[in-house]
């Protein structure tokens, strides 16, 4: 059985709500039931097959093909099975998505894996601000899985976030892991300023010296027994994050923010 | 049954079901984890009076441990799971939490959840961290030494405690040697642990006595100096008897130990004063397990 292909006609004149294109909410639809499925577009619906042509019949296994930063809301609450992105994604790409597997070739817009709860989500590309984060006026963010972003990430990446990893390839903006409550944010490149504000638990482990605020309190250097199995459960991945030589277990800890519940920790590889 | 020129008793090991886990203490070198571990399975010989029996089954290889360090395996085996749960959680916060650079793993992933660093995280006071990796939960708690790093929990299942057999031989010295030819053997085996001294027991006891505060006393009948002042079940050549007690998770796994302890003591055969092999038991009236040793050896 081949993967669903959703290949896109034409660019939308306006952005488009793809939630309706989950694996878990297709499961046992004929071909011709999701062709009719209407998507959201401003204030239009438009039939799914007049944005795309429709391949393949694996409903657990959708491949979106010529895929632009219009589409919003991929994988929204994805609940089993996998997609693929080939191009960039839009907004809210895999918000809220339960388990499954999301892979982006190109870059994804704001607020990708939002309040993500399991699962596993890889963009190729950059990804735009508020990574892994709480919806405004929610006071959770990510709850568990594995976000990986091969690119760069935005401001505020975890901001809120509960439990999970985040792995950043390249920089961070200004902000990330503000408002963490646990989890981990590594970041191989350069991280922006406010690094960690308000951060009340949870570990933000980098491969470069930040710019800390002053409510951060240096710890010392030391040995982590954790980091090694946290590294192992990184191996399987298609990134830099699996190359053993990329691992460490020396770190410079700095407690922090201070200023908040202080129970996190910045750790620098040494 | 005659292997070697020793007898084997047309008898059987009565054993009883039991609960049992398994951890992993890990270490900077191989020399402190066994430190740790030793430390962990300290008097845990009989559940009689030990609330528990546990002991060392392997040193592990680095590169089959959680952390990549050197590390051994421990198992504890109890009459049921609060007792197991409270007896692994004291002993691993006394004996391994304590213990310069040590780090505690699960040992079995499935089972019931038992906590392993669940409550000894509290020790942290507020400064302990968690870190859920590839869905486990593990603690890391701030110590002297640097962190404490602890699984949360670790699986409890069910398993059989009480296997046994009896070396008789013709002195002390020789009994001896037949039992640590035996346990060597022995401790090639997965998931078995011989809880005594050493993995040799020399007061076998018997249900009930003579004194009505002790429900155990010594196995008269195989006591070599009252052969002629009690029913015994010694023959006049016999000097020694020791016995070797087998927990295990499995009946297979008891059987196997069984078997490989046996022969290496029957290896030795009679021309070093190893006359018999027999087993404990109550009649087959309290234990559901029996290990009939012809069975088990032909």
């Amino acid at each position: 059985m081949s993967a669903l292909t959703f290949t896109l006609k034409h660019k939308p004149d306006q952005r488009v709500d793809m939630s309706p294109l989950a694996c878990h909410l297709l499961k046992d639809l004929a071909l011709a039931d999701i062709a009719a499925i209407t998507l959201q577009s401003g204030k239009r619906k438009l039939r799914v097959d007049e944005l795309f042509t429709i391949d393949g019949s694996d409903t657990q296994n959708i491949i979106i093909k010529n895929s632009i930063a219009k589409l919003d809301f991929i994988g929204r609450e994805l609940d089993g099975g996998s997609i693929n992105v080939s191009g960039d994604a839009g907004a809210y790409l895999g918000m809220g998505m339960k388990s499954g597997e999301i892979k982006v070739s190109g870059n994804a817009g704001l607020y990708a894996a939002c309040e993500m709860k399991k699962g596993y989500l890889e963009i190729s590309g950059n990804a735009g601000d508020f990574l892994g984060a709480a919806l405004p006026g929610n006071k959770m963010g990510m709850k568990g899985g594995t976000i990986l972003v091969k690119g760069c990430v935005g401001e505020r990446a975890g901001d809120h976030m509960r439990r999970g990893n985040i792995l950043i390839e390249g920089n961070a903006g200004d902000y990330c892991g503000s408002r963490m409550t646990a989890g981990t944010i590594a970041v191989m490149g350069q991280t922006g300023r406010y690094l960690g504000y308000a951060m009340r638990r949870g570990t933000l482990l980098l491969w470069n010296q930040p710019q800390l605020s002053t409510s951060f309190n240096d710890c010392g250097t030391h040995t982590l027994a954790f980091l090694p199995i946290l590294f192992a459960s990184f191996k399987t991945l298609n990134s830099r994050f699996a190359d053993a030589s990329t691992a460490f277990n020396r770190v410079q800890r700095y407690a922090g923010d201070m200023s908040e519940m202080g129970r996190g920790e910045v750790l620098v590889r040494k | 049954m005659i292997i070697n020129g020793v007898t084997i008793d047309a008898t059987f090991a009565e054993a009883f079901p039991m609960k049992a886990t398994r951890a992993i203490i890990t270490a900077q070198n191989e020399k402190w984890a066994m430190i740790s571990a030793q430390a962990m399975t300290g008097f845990a010989t009989s559940v009689i009076a030990c609330g528990c029996e546990g002991s060392i089954e392997r040193v592990l290889d680095p590169s089959e441990t959680p952390d990549g360090r050197p590390g051994v395996s421990i198992m504890i085996f109890a009459m049921g799971g609060k007792g197991l749960a409270k007896q692994l959680e004291t002993r691993a916060g006394q004996c391994v939490l304590t213990s310069p650079t040590s780090a505690l793993f699960a040992g079995i992933d499935g089972g019931i959840r038992i906590p392993l660093g669940k409550n000894l995280r509290y020790f942290g006071d507020g400064f302990q961290i968690a870190k859920v990796i590839a869905g486990k939960r593990y603690w890391r708690i701030p110590v002297m030494d640097g962190e404490f790093l602890s699984e949360a929990t670790t699986g409890q299942v069910d398993a059989i405690g009480g296997g046994n057999f009896l070396v008789l031989a013709e002195s002390q010295p020789q009994a001896l040697a037949a039992c640590e030819a035996a346990i060597e053997e022995m401790r090639k085996i997965p998931n078995v642990i011989m809880p005594f001294p050493g993995g040799v027991v020399r007061s076998g006891s018997k249900v009930g006595s003579k004194y009505k505060s002790l429900n155990a006393s010594t196995n008269d009948a195989f006591c070599p100096t009252l052969k002629g002042m009690t029913k015994t079940d010694l023959s006049p050549e016999i000097e020694s008897v020791m016995e070797i007690v087998i927990d295990g998770l499995t009946k297979e796994d008891i059987s196997k130990a069984m078997r490989v302890g046996i022969q290496a003591a029957c290896d030795l055969g009679a021309d070093n004063g190893i006359k018999r092999i027999s087993a404990g038991n109550y009649g087959g009236k309290l234990g559901p397990f029996h290990f009939h040793l012809q069975e088990i050896m032909a």
